[in-house]
């Protein structure tokens, strides 16, 4: 099994007094949101679920794990996810 | 950004009460939390996905004194980021 948007979506509908075309726009502008903050490479914390931070990466020299070719990669941004120690609690088996 | 400048944001966004917006980021957050919690794993198109990392027990050393100790399995969620977001973010 695997959690969608969709599934996120139903839970809000499930659990809030709020139409499905609502819940809908809410679940949408959470993401978007939280997409913005990380696009304009702002760090997004979410206590209690954990920190994504956007990390920029220099150019480097790369090869293509399939040919043995060299080449450089571009400098580029990335996100790393740290779990916060609830998230890591309760995935172990936590309350 | 944190949490409450999110909500606000939300808030202001879709014009629900703070209190409310609030209230469905608990929601949403909570859901993905319980999820993971289960083994399962995440995917939000154009954000990215979760994947929960299952370790087995290893033996490791307390870096700062060198002793040795056993390392208990346990899991780890991991996060990949979404190919729309990570080409937003290279653009």
């Amino acid at each position: 099994m695997t959690l969608t948007k969709a599934d996120l979506i139903q839970e809000v509908y499930k659990k809030h007094d709020l139409s499905k075309a609502q819940a809908t726009a809410v679940v949408e502008n959470f993401l978007g949101i939280a997409k913005h903050s990380l696009q304009e490479g702002e760090d997004l914390l979410l206590s209690g679920f954990g920190k994504f931070s956007v990390k920029q990466k220099n150019s480097r020299r790369g090869r293509n794990p399939q040919t043995g070719e060299e080449l450089m990669l571009a400098p580029r941004r990335v996100i790393t996810f740290k779990p916060s120690g609830l998230l890591r609690h309760r995935v172990n088996g936590g309350e | 950004m944190n949490k409450s400048e999110l909500i606000a944001a939300l808030a202001q966004n879709t014009e629900l009460p703070v209190r409310e917006a609030g209230a469905v980021t608990g929601t949403i957050l909570e859901a993905m939390t319980a999820a993971m919690a289960r083994g399962e794993n995440i995917e939000i198109r154009g954000f990215g996905s979760f994947v929960v990392k299952d370790y087995d027990s290893y033996h490791g050393r307390n870096p700062k004194t060198g002793e040795k100790i056993s390392v208990p399995p346990k899991k780890m969620p991991f996060f990949k980021v979404g190919k729309e977001l990570r080409e937003k973010l290279n653009r």
